[in-house]
């Protein structure tokens, strides 16, 4: 737990220490502005808010911002230790692998969710306007965040495999694209075309975007929790794997 | 105390590190030599738990590395080849982040932490971000990282590489203040291919090549291998006519060998049979010559011819 802790600390104090963090808070702060109120994409005043005062709008676009953004952290997480040589300082010192790879991992994901968390002025504005179901828009952070984490542990995994941060950040955002159109409609209709039934159902069941609408609509299933949680589990059980593997190599 | 058992390591077809077993007890500053790619580094990341060997083991005061990982990690301190560190962290920020790690809270840690600075002179660098120093006192954040939570076991390596000869000569002096002193004495496992290093604070030197330890010994007893241990360079005034050939004819003379020198002096290196002390004949053959003598000495021998036959020798 000690290392855990040290870990943990020295990764997110880490981000604050280097532009990283500023840079990457502006550009999400500013692009989820930019989706949430332009009328080609959110519309948030436009026909398809109904004149609503809620959310919908604002987190619609999250998955596909968080598809550049997410892998934008990710890619450093391991890359960066094998390249600079401190992965060898961190594997000698009595700290256990899990600790090392949930550490890293869990600063990232709480960094990710710091940037979600300034966007509370949105939460504020709707309610300044309006009388929203708080309870949905709540759902939708929750969404919001665990998609985060769900595309930062799968980006820590590809990290791990690779000593660059431009392989790293290309194939994380491919993988996390596949998950995505899992469950975008065209992909879908375009499955359904000429596959069964059950595959159909079997692909849009990994769906990242399915998942994800399923809890920001404000019905929070334990179906769609325990996917990303599970998810999450397994692709940083393949990340430590990953690490053992190199040290045997 | 640290033990290799048959340790090996294969990447691919290439082996570098070839059933090495070894044993080094508290007390020893052992040198690891040997060529660039002789197996040095790969063997000290076994013993500290970074690699997996491909086979054998290292016992670490009494704990398998294989199967007690953080015990053996929890009692050595390292310097990996290079001395990475985070460059974005300052080396305040960095000693604490090792401190929590290795267990050091509060005021103890506060005081370790400015002990250690102190020893390793980081005094002046340490609201600096890591990157912006310089090699030398890079290094001695690596050092300070290493011995910040007092281990037993200390495995340092290349600790002097790309230092200036000031840096070099604090750093050694702090190894063997470190290994010196009775009760708190450490074992010190460090490698080098600069073989003054050795003969300057190590009690024992391994030499490895390809993957295999071909030598271990003292530096001293290394350096008598030489050809040249105990051979005498007699310099003498004039030009020193028929000298050369004269020592030549005694019978404790396995070799004399003309050495360049200054305008009417005459230089030679007389080498003995079986290394042994022949200055005394020497220098009555000089005298009896009627030759005034400028230089006379013994030649300790020369380590890196030593360490060149060793690791080329096996070769062939």
């Amino acid at each position: 737990m000690r290392g855990f802790a040290a870990v943990f600390k020295r990764e997110l104090s880490g981000y604050f220490i280097t532009p990283v963090a500023y840079v990457f808070i502006v550009v999400f702060l500013v692009l989820v502005g930019v989706f949430t109120f332009n009328e080609d994409f959110g519309g948030f005043y436009g026909p398809s808010g109904q004149g609503q005062a809620d959310l919908t709008p604002f987190f619609a676009y999250h998955p596909w911002l968080y598809l550049f953004l997410i892998p934008a952290i990710s890619m450093r997480l391991w890359a960066e230790e094998h390249r600079s040589g401190t992965i060898e300082l961190l594997a000698t010192l009595p700290i256990p692998t899990w600790a090392i790879v949930v550490g890293k991992y869990a600063a990232a994901w709480v960094f990710a969710g710091i940037a979600l968390a300034l966007t509370f002025p949105m939460w504020m504005t709707v309610n300044f306007l309006g009388d929203p179901d708080n309870g949905v828009i709540a759902a939708g952070y929750l969404g919001s965040f665990v998609l985060a984490g769900a595309f930062m542990a799968i980006g820590a995994c590809i990290s791990a495999a690779t000593k660059s941060q431009v392989i790293a950040f290309v194939l994380s955002v491919v993988v996390c694209l596949g998950f995505l159109l899992a469950g975008f409609s065209p992909v879908l209709s375009f499955i359904e075309s000429w596959a069964p039934q059950a595959i159909v159902e079997t692909v849009s069941g990994f769906s990242f975007l399915t998942h994800f609408q399923a809890i920001s609509r404000g019905v929070i299933d334990l179906r769609d929790v325990v996917f990303f949680v599970s998810l999450i589990g397994l692709a940083l059980l393949v990340n430590a794997i990953v690490l053992e593997l190199k040290r045997g190599s | 105390m640290i033990e290799l058992r048959k340790l090996s390591k294969r990447f691919g077809p290439i082996v570098a590190v070839d059933d090495v077993s070894l044993e080094v007890r508290p007390g020893e500053v052992l040198g690891f030599l040997g060529p660039n790619g002789a197996g040095k580094s790969t063997t000290m990341k076994m013993v500290t738990g970074f690699l997996r060997p491909t086979s054998g083991t290292a016992i670490v005061d009494g704990h398998d590395v294989q199967t007690e990982p953080m015990a053996v990690k929890s009692k050595i301190g390292y310097l990996p080849e290079g001395a990475p560190a985070y460059p974005d962290m300052t080396p305040e920020s960095y000693l604490k982040f090792i401190a929590e790690v290795r267990g050091l809270k509060g005021r103890k840690r506060r005081e370790r932490i400015d002990e250690v600075v102190a020893l390793v002179h980081l005094e002046g660098v340490m609201r600096q971000p890591i990157e912006t120093l310089s090699k030398g006192y890079k290094r001695r954040v690596g050092l300070a990282q290493a011995i910040l939570h007092d281990p037993k076991i200390l495995i340092l390596d290349e600790p002097t590489d790309g230092l200036d000869p000031n840096q070099k000569y604090e750093v050694r002096q702090l190894i063997r203040q470190m290994a010196g002193q009775g009760e708190s004495r450490k074992l010190i496992v460090l490698s080098t291919h600069i073989l003054e290093e050795v003969e300057a604070v190590c009690t024992r030197a391994v030499v490895i090549a390809r993957g295999r330890v071909v030598a271990d010994d003292t530096p001293a007893a290394l350096q008598a291998r030489s050809r040249v241990h105990n051979a005498v360079v007699l310099g003498v005034r004039g030009d020193g006519a028929g000298l050369a050939e004269a020592l030549a004819e005694l019978s404790q003379v396995e070799a004399v060998e003309q050495l360049d020198g200054q305008r009417e002096t005459c230089r030679l290196r007389v080498i003995p049979r079986d290394h042994q002390l022949i200055v005394q004949e020497v220098r009555e053959l000089a005298m009896a010559k009627g030759l005034q003598i400028e230089e006379i000495r013994v030649e300790a021998g020369r380590l890196d011819e030593v360490f060149r036959t060793i690791t080329l020798g096996g070769a062939s």
